[in-house]
């Protein structure tokens, strides 16, 4: 019987199966945030034990909020800064330098396919995209993931989702995975790895895998995984290219972390995306999924582009590409936050920041910020906003305000109109 | 052993997220026990009062499906902690809270739809308490001068956690 992806990666890292169907991993990549890492930091100081198990192996961004807003968070930021700086961890990201954690780390090649990351971050498994098996954890989990460069995991099943066809014009990967979420359910991939294939996902790039990777702990999702292919060695060769004597033989070792094809599902699905048209949400959850079409013309107050799902270079190359001449619509302002430095600075070198200004919109630094309604972009009481972020949850941008999440380019349409739009009128 | 239980909570809906169970804007604290007047705070429930003695009082929630959803946040199991609140009983958790509860050596029970259902109907009785036996893998609801036993699964390992309180003095003995 062959092997799925995540299969593979939990049996080359098994280091104890202390129960059936408990499996402790060595992990490779252990990632920290200010808002979930203080008190892990705090507690391994209170037990005597501040140490770290590796000092490359542990990388480390102040990102949720940025520049700190007041005392706490600066408190928070201070924890994480003062204790890298105690043990040189290499790899950490401050002012300057920071963006969105999920967005940063692959950007700087830190995930590989096979690996085993975890962070104190729901959205973790958007590093599923590289063939990693990437889960999000809780501050426990990760003070021990800091100490020992373990982690313990009921071993997921898989369930394989086979995106058939092509995107038509103005539809995305966000659009993909909100179909995807709507099909599985809030928690229909709970202990689940989604593993994403088809030939939609062998065109996608790996911006585009992330995004769908992104979301599958909206389905109660583990983690997302993609298969390694030319795409991912092609996005990684300028940090791998002395590892490997050429793409072939980069291609040829990870292609090893593949499923195989006679692997085991728990589920296979196929959807056809031929005729797909752009997606949103409607409700407090994110498989509250209506076509844009259906939805047109809902209200909103704010249109906010950014986040681990869709603040990345293509994200705004295409909500800038709607943008081009038009103005913000009266009613709305828009906001935007480049994922990354990187992302900011590629941005305003092809010209799109200037776009995004013209229209009207305000630019914000690489930050979480607005996405979790910490700062940057809150929402008051009653107010609306058309969001290239992962949740919709009551409250999340703001006490008493509502999201819909939407593809860049449904961003960008709905805010031309100050309404919620179809893009494909604008390309 | 702790034992686990106490007055409960009736928290009827599926869904409940953690952005419900503890805001996000709250997460700048850094001690737990700064959480503690959060407790439910955005949780929008017929007939729930975030303040009321009933919920500050608890000493277990009983809910239904996909508790625990959305973020990773601990600050969810801390802040039902801080509160005396050390076990939630539900239909199903999402894994990360899950984990979390279990990884504080706190109790997360699963239990069957009928058997959530049969909780629920002590659900207006105003002395309802629920006793958990984790080694034995039992509990006992009771109020109104009725109560009921029930057996429950817990795997081998989160049981492990709970008895040795909690993951990281399970991982730094063992790794």
């Amino acid at each position: 019987m062959g092997m799925t992806t995540a299969e593979k990666i939990f049996a080359a890292h098994l280091v104890d199966e202390p129960f059936a169907g408990t499996k402790v991993l060595k992990i490779d990549v252990v990632m920290c945030h200010e808002i979930t890492t203080p008190i892990a930091i705090a507690d391994l100081m209170a037990r005597g034990k501040d140490r770290v198990f590796d000092t490359t192996k542990i990388k480390a961004v102040i990102d949720h909020v940025t520049p700190s807003k007041d005392t706490k968070t600066a408190t928070q930021a201070k924890m994480l800064r003062d204790w890298a700086r105690r043990h040189e961890i290499k790899d950490f990201f401050d002012i300057g330098a920071n963006g969105v954690c999920h967005a940063l780390f692959p950007e700087k090649g830190f995930i590989r396919p096979g690996n085993t990351v975890i962070m104190g971050d729901s959205h973790t498994c958007t590093h599923g995209a590289f063939g990693a098996f990437a889960a999000g954890v809780g501050t426990t989990d990760l003070e021990v993931g800091i100490l020992k460069g373990v982690c313990a995991f009921r071993e997921p099943k898989s369930i394989r989702i086979n995106l058939n066809g092509t995107l038509p014009k103005g539809v995305y990967a966000k659009d993909a995975i909100l179909l995807v979420i709507g099909h599985l359910g809030v928690n229909g991939a709970t202990d689940r790895v989604i593993e994403f294939g088809g030939s939609v996902v062998a065109d996608m790039t790996m911006e585009s895998r992330m995004t769908l990777c992104n979301m599958a702990i909206e389905a109660g999702g583990t983690s997302g995984i993609c298969m390694p292919d030319q795409v991912t060695v092609d996005y990684l060769w300028p940090f791998i290219s002395d590892s490997f004597a050429s793409k072939e033989e980069a291609l040829a070792s990870y292609s090893a972390w593949c499923s195989d094809p006679d692997a085991h599902y728990e589920q296979v699905i196929d959807l056809d995306l031929s005729d797909l048209t752009p997606l949103c949400t409607y409700g407090y959850k994110p498989d509250q999924v209506k076509s844009v079409t259906e939805m047109a013309g809902a209200p909103i107050d704010q249109v906010y582009l950014g986040s681990c799902t869709n603040g990345r270079l293509e994200d705004l190359r295409v909500a800038a590409a709607i943008l081009k001449g038009n103005k913000l619509a009266p009613n709305v302002r828009g906001i935007l936050s480049p994922a990354t430095p990187q992302v900011y600075k590629d941005a305003a070198a092809e010209g799109l920041i200037e776009i995004f200004m013209e229209a009207g919109f305000c630019v914000t630094n690489p930050t979480c910020g607005a996405c979790l309604g910490m700062s940057n972009g809150v929402l008051a009481e009653g107010e609306v906003c058309a969001s290239t972020t992962n949740r919709n949850f009551m409250g999340r941008m703001g006490k008493g305000g509502m999201v819909h999440l939407l593809s860049p380019a449904t961003a960008a349409a709905s805010a031309i109109e100050g309404k919620l739009a179809d893009p494909r009128k604008y390309l | 052993m702790k034992s686990f239980g106490g007055p409960a909570l009736f928290l009827d809906r599926s869904d409940i997220n953690t952005d419900e169970i503890i805001p996000a804007k709250y997460l700048t604290e850094i001690t737990k026990e700064d959480l503690k007047p959060y407790l439910l705070e955005d949780l929008k429930l017929p007939g729930f009062d975030p303040k009321s003695e009933k919920t500050t009082g608890a000493g277990v929630v009983v809910t239904r499906a996909n508790f625990g959803c959305g973020s990773s946040r601990e600050h969810a199991p801390w802040v039902f902690e801080v509160n005396g609140i050390n076990a939630v009983i539900a239909q199903s958790f999402a894994r990360i809270f899950r984990q979390n509860m279990f990884n504080c050596g706190m109790a997360a029970i699963e239990l069957s739809a009928e058997q959530i259902d049969q909780l629920f109907s002590f659900a207006d009785v105003a002395d309802a308490a629920i006793e958990i036996d984790i080694e034995k893998g039992s509990l006992t609801v009771s109020g109104g001068g009725r109560n009921e036993a029930m057996q429950f699964d817990i795997s081998p390992f989160d049981q492990a956690l709970v008895l040795a309180g909690g993951w990281v003095d399970y991982a730094d003995k063992k790794y």
